[in-house]
């Protein structure tokens, strides 16, 4: 019975999060073309709202193509492999005080353990392509979402140490009791999470491993169809989730006046996080790699240390 | 420690690369991301041109002057017209000199639009591209307006130019002029200031002024690295030599100063414009004897003619041997001698910077084959 | 003042090489033009051009080839960008065997034209670092800018 339950839980979340990613492209498309004064996709259904549909079922159409000299069967698997761990991640995410996954106690352990999984699915579509581009993009995106995997999660530790726990309910609850959100006193921590998150996601301005402007397409570049229907699916899963965390860990989770549900607050802070990536890269150039691993290193990792150190401070100075 | 094994890996960019603008191909030789040798390979495009001009009349081999640096078509035609007009000894009226000044400069500016949107999408940022096409299109409409095209305009006539402005024409101008200054001010204080985009061009791909001389690049990249050398300036074709404008120079030499004097460029043709429009004088727009374009026989002789194209120094060398075809016509294209200093310049850097360099340099690959 | 410019490169000319080297010096158009024979045409002229005090041709702009029918000429045009004025230099060379000395060592300019040069007209350029075809594919036979080349339309696929 529990099981059928955890099956059940999961097609719906997939459900949920397959509508999600489709509006969230969608959305992507349309605030990126009012910032660039066109008006996005609009043929489509009313406000061009079934455009990725289309987009997804010519995608589904297309003849799978594998390229002759393709380690083909670790090039079949990276769209698999990027894709799982991005969705197997949702299950430790809490929308509201009722709806959730998995209440585990090592919840914020579980997210960022799966979730670095992803970078194998990056390397191994890249490595395995047989693509000179493709070897660049996925070096690149190895490189980066290595670096960028530190500060990431030196910035949550902040958070931890004031909680006392890894469980994500809690974090919430904590911060119900505080009475605000953990944006205010961790905003060190908050600001190298939204940084990091950037890097670890491949978007603009560092977008490097997918820069089409270098590499043609980057670690993809060979993928076609169904798999890089499935890459897509996985980079924007993936960006949800890594929204939905730092909803959870900074800005409240579903807290929020009463009149609306909390399950719409919960969506509307990932929508405002995701809006703000959506906007940097309507807005800024592309870094270069060498300044990507400097600020990374130099500058982001000792400012989250910083953060855990003056987060101990207070803790032990307050008791 | 073993040592660890490596080697260099020959990466082919192009000839359908999205970064290099057209058909061109870099064979590279890449040890990582680092650049060992660069081999520029082009020609993918070439029409022969220069044999084209052999089989036709004079007046015919204008609209092929178009097709060379296509985003900049007016300067073509005027200095094929010029080097032409230089062997007939004609004198052209003077509203179509201003007619010329006029499409010219506008024309610069568009070139220089379309440059600055397709640099920033080079270094990855995607929205100035769209800012810089919008402004671009008045541009376009309004040479629409007055040769009936937008890009290959084929306007400019051996003696004067074929079509009179049409009524409102230059005030409509003056408009665009006066929405130019907004939007180009807007573009600047928008992009040259973000720290990320100092970050990736400050530095990148220098050129001293003695590099720049020996290796014969010309226009924006040559002001780039400190020399004022602007052919409108220090050898006033046409009758620039009326007009108030300064040669914006950097001293630096990097990828930063060539989009300064370029910015700074789009500001000094508006003021040409602007002035142009203010003086423009009532009159004929070709000579009686340019209408007859059968009759076009320059006398045996040869001329070098040159003028400053948005991409640098553009030339005809034009041999008549007193029959109504040329008997030769030299096409020097900026692109073409400015793209040769690449082999020289991408060793050692990046992939990353390859992009930056190879857009700084504003290679037209029409103008690059011919 | 062109005159005197004309005197003057004719005078330096003729101190290294011994009278009559130039063929006849003209003003074309208002400018300096001189014409030499690809024998008297060496790195030892190219860099008198170059360096010379009073001359200081340091921007190469153009390089033109020229197919005569009875010989060839390559025309180089030059211009001192510190002195600000300007020469013609005409190379005439036979059309049998083609030579002229290259430019590229003194002016790096000159490379891909020269290369062009050679590609569309033949003409070899002994002392240039990379003389290949520039425009035209590696195999491609005959050379489309002399006169007596013809035009094999069915080759290109056009008749």
């Amino acid at each position: 019975m529990d099981y059928l339950l955890m099956f059940l839980y999961a097609v719906a979340v997939l459900m949920v999060l397959l509508g999600g990613v489709t509006f969230a492209i969608l959305a992507e498309r349309k605030v990126i073309g009012a910032m660039q004064l066109r008006p996005g996709p609009n043929r489509h259904g009313p406000w061009g709202v079934f455009q990725t549909i289309a987009d997804v079922l010519k995608l589904l159409l297309k003849e799978d193509v594998i390229p002759a000299n393709a380690d083909k069967k670790i090039f079949v698997l990276a769209p698999v492999l990027a894709f799982a761990p991005a969705f197997s991640v949702m299950a430790v995410l809490v929308y509201s005080s009722t709806v959730g996954g998995a209440d585990i106690n090592i919840g914020v352990i579980y997210f960022l353990g799966v979730s670095s999984i992803t970078m194998l699915g990056v390397l191994m579509g890249g490595w395995s392509s047989n693509n000179k581009y493709a070897l660049f993009g996925s070096i690149r995106g190895v490189a980066q979402m290595v670096s960028y995997e530190l500060p990431l999660i030196l910035s949550i530790i902040g958070v931890i140490i004031m909680v006392g726990s890894l469980n994500l309910t809690d974090i919430v609850n904590y911060q119900a009791n505080m009475g605000m959100w953990f944006i205010v006193p961790q905003f060190l921590g908050f600001a190298v999470y939204m940084i990091s998150s950037i890097a670890e996601l491949n978007r603009s301005p560092f977008d490097l491993p997918e820069a089409e402007s270098e590499l043609v397409a980057g670690f993809f570049t060979e993928y076609s169809g169904f798999r890089f229907a499935m890459f897509m699916l996985a980079e924007y899963t993936y960006a949800i989730a890594i929204a939905g965390l730092a909803t959870t860990l900074f800005l409240g989770g579903w807290l929020g006046p009463a009149f609306l549900p909390e399950i719409v607050w919960f969506m509307l802070k990932v929508v405002a996080v995701m809006f703000i990536w959506f906007w940097l890269t309507a807005t800024l150039p592309r870094a270069r790699v060498d300044q990507l691993m400097n600020f990374g290193w130099k500058v982001l990792i000792p400012v989250a240390l910083l953060n855990i150190v003056l987060t101990s401070i207070y803790k032990v100075w307050m008791g | 420690m073993p040592e660890l094994k490596t080697e260099t890996m020959t990466l082919n960019m192009g000839p359908q690369h999205p970064s290099t603008h057209g058909v061109f191909r870099l064979q590279l030789k890449v040890d990582g991301e680092t650049i060992k040798e660069a081999i520029p390979v082009m020609g993918y495009l070439h029409r022969g041109s220069e044999k084209l001009a052999e089989r036709f009349l004079y007046s015919q081999f204008i609209p092929y002057t178009d097709r060379l640096d296509y985003l900049n078509a007016m300067t073509n035609n005027y200095v094929y017209c010029a080097a032409i007009e230089e062997l007939l000894e004609w004198e052209v009226p003077e509203r179509a000199e201003y007619l010329r000044v006029i499409t010219m400069e506008l024309n610069r500016i568009a070139s220089h639009l379309v440059w600055w949107g397709t640099y920033l999408l080079d270094i990855g940022a995607m929205s100035p591209f769209l800012y810089a096409f919008r402004d671009r299109e008045t541009i376009l409409d309004r040479l629409n307006e007055i040769s009936g095209a937008r890009m290959t305009f084929n306007y400019h006539r051996i003696g004067g130019v074929k079509w009179d402005a049409p009524d409102g024409w230059i005030e409509k101008v003056q408009e665009t002029v006066k929405e130019l200054y907004e939007n180009i001010q807007e573009f600047d204080t928008l992009v040259t200031g973000n720290e990320v985009f100092r970050a990736r061009t400050i530095g990148v791909g220098k050129l001293s002024k003695d590099q720049v001389i020996n290796w014969g690049l010309s226009g924006p990249i040559a002001r780039g690295s400190g020399i004022p050398i602007d052919l409108r300036k220090t050898e006033p074709y046409s009758i620039y030599d009326r007009f108030d404008f300064d040669i914006p120079t950097q001293e630096d030499g990097d990828v930063f100063a060539r989009y300064k004097v370029r910015i700074e460029e789009m500001f000094q043709s508006l003021r040409i414009i602007e002035q142009a429009c203010a003086q423009i004088p009532e009159g004929d727009i070709i000579t009686k004897k340019g209408k007859r374009l059968m009759m076009i026989k320059p006398p045996a002789g040869e001329v070098y003619k040159r003028a400053e194209a948005s991409k640098g120094e553009i030339g005809v060398y034009a041999i008549s041997n007193g029959k109504n075809k040329p008997y030769r016509i030299k096409l020097r294209r900026p692109s073409f001698v400015n793209v040769s200093i690449l082999q020289h310049m991408l060793v050692g850097e990046s992939i990353q910077n390859l992009v930056a360099i190879f857009g700084s340099l504003d290679v037209v690959l029409g103008e690059v084959d011919a | 003042m062109s005159q005197e410019l004309l005197d003057l490169i004719v005078n330096k000319v003729h101190t290294l090489h011994g009278k009559e080297t130039i063929e006849e010096p003209v003003l074309n158009f208002g400018k300096p033009m001189i014409v030499l024979d690809s024998g008297n045409w060496d790195l030892a002229t190219a860099k008198l051009l170059h360096d010379d005090e009073a001359l200081q041709f340091d921007f190469l702009s153009c390089v033109t080839g020229v197919d005569y029918e009875e010989h060839m000429e390559v025309i180089y045009n030059f211009y001192s960008t510190i002195l600000d004025h300007y020469v013609y230099v005409k190379i005439k060379t036979s059309r049998e065997e083609p030579t002229v000395m290259s430019a590229e060592p003194v002016w790096k300019s000159a490379d891909y034209m020269e290369r062009e040069t050679y590609d569309l007209l033949g003409i070899d350029f002994p002392g240039h670092w990379r003389l290949k075809r520039i425009l035209l594919q590696d195999d491609w036979e005959g050379h489309p800018l002399r006169k007596d080349y013809i035009t094999d339309k069915k080759a290109l696929g056009l008749d």
